[in-house]
Formats: structure tokens, C-alpha cells, sequence
């Protein structure tokens, strides 16, 4: 590492650190996009399984090529720019769509050293970076002049807006009980306690003690990333693809980047602050990258379960859900995590 | 010029532009915009301010929920643009007076090292973050004014719903709450027949 460092500073001189964060950021990114392309190729092989068919199996051996070629295809379409649509507009919103998403990265850690950047409030950076992912949704649906982009955007962010809050109030517990904003910080405090003492830390983790407020989390992250069973931005019998329904080739494919990201990214964020991140479940293990890689698989199948099996919910019953049901159990969970705190019985210390 | 002066001046252009163009764009969409581009660009500076926490809530607060609130209204809204333009005259005396005024308040806080006023300045003990000073701050030194401004702003909140409530909907309506809870023997009778026979 440190003749790396040295070779650097010999090549770019004083512009060493920014070219090492760079190639940093290329070296999270680039495998996302990958992660991403094959969380594509998963979604299809596991819903095929789901519904007793085989899923891609054409292109390559068992298909696993097929995203190559999808990615490849949405590349040389055109992108055709309707012809009331606000131009400046309808080409930014797909990169606001996918930047909150990718910048949301720099402040995730792997392990309790391998992360970007280590900074004290970066639980704050991740809500203020996800909440601004709204943006690239709203305005394309109204830069493309269309009434049923408009309608799809309108809902899925109003949809968004709503379980926002309920995250929030979600990781305001895990904070709480973390007693810090910074992420390395919440996991390594999930490796300590009683059952962490016997050796089954898996117990200590967040998700017994925050029970409810893992479900509201999960439950949110899955609305919040408009996938299925809240996938009410699309509905082809009444607003046909929602907010990218004009949208064609690249620009298209951005979107879907964006949404398949948020997901990989909702996912990590679980496993960090409710399922132990990189930690081992018990301790004769070691930690590792790789735990936090299976925890974040799980979630992701999780996601694709939920896809293939649950059926769709009604516009209004996402809302009474998200505003009637999780804001008060947010709201009553907040005050029994704080009297829990402060009380003799109190396993946070 | 060092780097963080470029960096300063850069974002300061920027916010400027912005700025300029919230109240010069014709289109109100683009104006919500440029204010969005506003306020991130304030977040930039007080982040090179060390104020990572107020740079991060200014995002947080006003970038990612009170401008999509805004932006919401402004695209709902049918603007006929020429009519807004219409009472521009009328207007410009008060506005003028405002302006006027707000540039004096910042010309004396930001006079004050001219004016000779000792500017107290922020004293951070070292090895403890912005953040974790601020909260410490708000919630013992300030609690009263802190929990008082709250107290306004639930006040707002339920003020703005009473407001805007128009009493109970009179149409026909599912209530998702009944059925959420409808259990099969509710709603379906199975009946046993006995077979006939001839």
C-alpha cells in the first residue's frame, strides 16, 4: 500500500489525494453498476423460478449474458425527446434520479476501515443525499409534458415524501440507541452487550431490541424504492409506465439504473444499521466484507420475494399505511426506546 | 489563491446566478429550481465553513422536503405569467422598502468586526464534533427557546389542517381500516346441500 502511495505522489504529485479518491469512487461504482446489471438478471431468474417458468436462458450459458446484451440494446436505441417537453429538464432528471443514489455511497462503510469517507454526521448525509433522489422523479414526470408521466410522478412522490418519514423516524431510534451519527460507530456498537459476551452477537444486533422498527425500515425502504407490492408509479391498465413513460433508450435505462441502485443501496443501509453490517453472527467467525455481502443479498432476495408474490396495493391504502400505521408506531417506539434508555434496564450502555 | 478560496468563490458564483435567477426566470418551475440550486450551493459553503450539521440539515430540511412541497404547488398551479408581470409597479415601493431593509440587517451583522463590535466567537473544544456541540447547546443553555419554537411549529402544523379541513366527505368511500381487517367468514357462507336424489 504505501509504494503504492509512493508510486502515486511520484506520478501526479500534489494532486495524489484527489486521484486516489477518484479511483476510489471508481472502484465502489464500477462493481455497483455491475451489481446492478445482475441484480437485473436475478430478479428475472427468481421470479421465473416463482412462477414455474426458467427465466432467461438464451443469451450465454444460462443467460448469464442476458444484461450485457439488455444494457448493449437500451445503448444504441434512441432517445426521442417529445416534442412539448421542457428539453433541459427532461435530460437533467435522469441524472438527478441516479446521483442521490450513487453519491449516497461515499459515506457506506464495508468494513470498520474500508469506507470513503468516514465522517461524524454520515447517517445525516445519507438522509439529506436519498431525500433529494425525489427530485429526478417529480421533474421528469412534469418536463415531459405528459399527463400520464405527471399522474406517475405525482404519486410516486407523494409516496416517497410519505415513508420518508418513517424511515427517519426509524434510524432516529437506531441513533438513539448508537448514541452517534457515524456508521462505522452504529455497527461497532452492535458488537457489544450480552448476548455478544456469549458469543452469539447475531443477538445483540439492532433488529432484536428495534424489532418494530426493522419492519417499519424494511417496509419503507421497499416503498421508498417504488418496487412492488408499492409499485404504484406504474400501472398499465390506468397510468401505463408512471413518470418514464416517455422516455426511451439511454435515458430510460438510467431510471432503471437509479431504481435497481436505491434498491442495492436500501439494502446495505439495513444490514448496517440493523443486522450487524460486516459483523460475524457468532464470534468463533471472523468479520468480514463478505458478511455484509450475504446480509445484502438476503434483503435483495427479499425484495425480489416480496416482487413475485405479494399482490399490488391500492394508492389509498399505501397511504393510510404509511401515515396511519408506521408514523404511530414510530412515534410510540421512540418513546418506549427513550424511557428504555433511561431506566435501570437499559442494555445500550 | 489557495484552494479553499477557489472553492469559496466558485460556490459563491454559483449561488449568486441562482439567486439571480429565482427572480428573473419567467418560468416558475425554473425559478423553484434555481432556489433548489440555492440552497445546495448554501449547504457547500457552510460545509467549507466547518458547519457540516447546518450544511446538512439545510439539504436535509430545505432541499429534500420543503422545496418538493414546492415544486409540487408551483407545477399544480395553472400561472398565467403576463398577469403575475400586471401589478409589477404596484408592488415595487414595498418591495423596494424590504429590500432595502434586509440589506441593512446584514450590513450591520456582517459590519461588525468594522464596527468594532466583539463578535463572539464560536468556541469549539477540540476532539468534540459540530454536531455533537450544537445538540448539547440546543438542549441545555437553550432548551426553552428550542422547545418554545416546536411548540410553534406544531401549533402551524395543526393550524394549517383545521384551515384546510372542509368537514366530513359526504361521497361513498372504502375505508381501507375495515377492510383490511375482513376475514373470510364475514363475507362467504359455505352452505351444505344435501344431494338430491331422484
Amino acid at each position: 500500500m504505501d509504494a503504492l502511495m509512493n508510486f502515486g505522489t511520484g506520478i501526479f504529485g500534489g494532486a495524489w489525494p484527489a486521484v486516489w479518491t477518484l479511483i476510489k469512487i471508481v472502484l465502489i461504482v464500477a462493481p455497483m453498476m455491475l451489481g446492478v446489471a445482475y441484480l437485473t438478471y436475478f430478479e428475472r431468474k427468481v421470479i421465473g423460478y416463482m412462477q414455474v417458468r426458467i427465466g432467461p436462458n438464451r443469451v450465454g450459458p444460462w443467460g448469464l449474458i442476458q444484461p450485457i446484451a439488455d444494457g448493449l440494446k437500451l445503448l444504441m436505441k434512441e432517445i426521442i425527446v417529445p416534442s412539448g417537453a421542457n428539453k433541459g429538464i427532461f435530460i437533467i432528471a435522469p441524472m438527478l434520479a441516479i446521483a442521490p443514489a450513487l453519491a449516497a455511497w461515499a459515506v457506506v462503510p464495508f468494513t470498520d476501515s474500508l469506507v470513503l469517507a468516514n465522517i461524524d454526521a454520515s447517517l445525516l448525509y445519507i438522509m439529506a443525499i436519498t431525500s433529494m433522489g425525489v427530485y429526478g422523479i417529480i421533474l421528469s414526470g412534469w418536463a415531459s409534458n405528459s399527463k400520464y408521466a405527471f399522474l406517475g410522478a405525482m404519486r410516486s412522490a407523494a409516496q416517497m415524501v410519505s415513508y420518508e418519514i418513517s424511515m427517519g423516524f426509524s434510524l432516529i431510534c437506531v441513533l438513539m440507541v448508537s448514541n452517534s451519527l457515524n456508521l462505522v460507530e452504529i455497527v461497532n456498537v452492535q458488537n457489544q452487550g450480552r448476548f455478544a459476551g456469549w458469543g452469539l452477537s447475531f443477538l445483540s444486533w439492532n433488529w432484536l431490541p428495534l424489532f418494530p422498527m426493522f419492519l417499519v425500515y424494511l417496509i419503507s425502504g421497499v416503498a421508498e424504492t417504488n418496487r412492488a407490492p408499492f409499485d404504484v408509479a406504474e400501472g398499465e391498465s390506468e397510468i401505463v409506465a408512471g413518470f418514464h413513460v416517455e422516455y426511451s433508450g439511454m435515458a430510460f435505462a438510467v431510471f432503471f439504473l437509479a431504481e435497481y441502485a436505491n434498491m442495492i443501496l436500501v439494502s446495505a443501509l439495513t444490514s448496517i444499521m440493523f443486522l450487524g453490517g460486516w459483523l460475524s453472527p457468532v464470534s468463533f467467525l471472523p468479520d468480514g466484507i463478505l458478511w455484509l455481502f450475504a446480509k445484502m443479498s438476503a434483503i435483495l432476495f427479499l425484495f425480489l420475494w416480496f416482487r413475485a408474490t405479494f399482490p399490488r396495493y391500492r394508492y389509498d391504502q399505501l397511504m393510510r399505511l404509511g401515515w396511519k400505521v408506521f408514523v404511530p408506531i414510530c412515534l410510540i417506539w421512540l418513546v418506549v426506546v427513550g424511557v428504555w434508555m433511561m431506566s435501570p434496564l437499559n442494555i445500550w450502555k | 489563491m489557495d484552494f479553499q478560496t477557489a472553492v469559496f468563490y466558485f460556490l459563491s458564483a454559483i449561488l449568486v446566478f441562482a439567486s439571480l435567477r429565482v427572480i428573473t426566470a419567467r418560468n416558475p418551475v425554473h425559478a423553484a429550481l434555481h432556489l433548489i440550486l440555492a440552497f445546495f450551493t448554501c449547504g457547500g459553503i457552510w460545509a467549507l465553513l466547518q458547519a457540516e450539521f447546518l450544511a446538512i440539515a439545510i439539504i436535509l430540511v430545505y432541499v429534500g422536503a420543503v422545496m418538493v412541497l414546492f415544486l409540487f404547488v408551483v407545477m399544480m398551479l395553472d400561472i398565467n405569467i403576463d398577469r403575475i408581470r400586471e401589478g409589477f409597479w404596484n408592488y415595487l415601493p414595498l418591495g423596494a422598502l424590504l429590500g432595502l431593509l434586509m440589506v441593512m440587517e446584514m450590513g450591520l451583522v456582517l459590519g461588525s468586526k468594522y464596527f468594532q463590535v466583539p463578535a463572539a466567537e464560536a468556541m469549539v473544544p477540540a476532539g468534540v464534533s459540530n454536531t455533537k456541540a450544537i445538540g448539547a447547546l440546543m438542549f441545555s443553555d437553550y432548551v426553552y427557546p428550542f422547545e418554545l419554537a416546536s411548540l410553534i411549529l406544531l401549533v402551524g402544523m395543526i393550524a394549517a389542517i383545521v384551515l384546510t379541513y372542509r368537514g366530513p366527505k359526504k361521497s361513498k368511500y372504502t375505508n381501507p381500516n375495515q377492510q383490511v381487517f375482513v376475514k373470510a367468514k364475514d363475507r362467504v357462507r359455505v352452505l351444505q346441500m344435501p344431494v338430491e336424489k331422484d
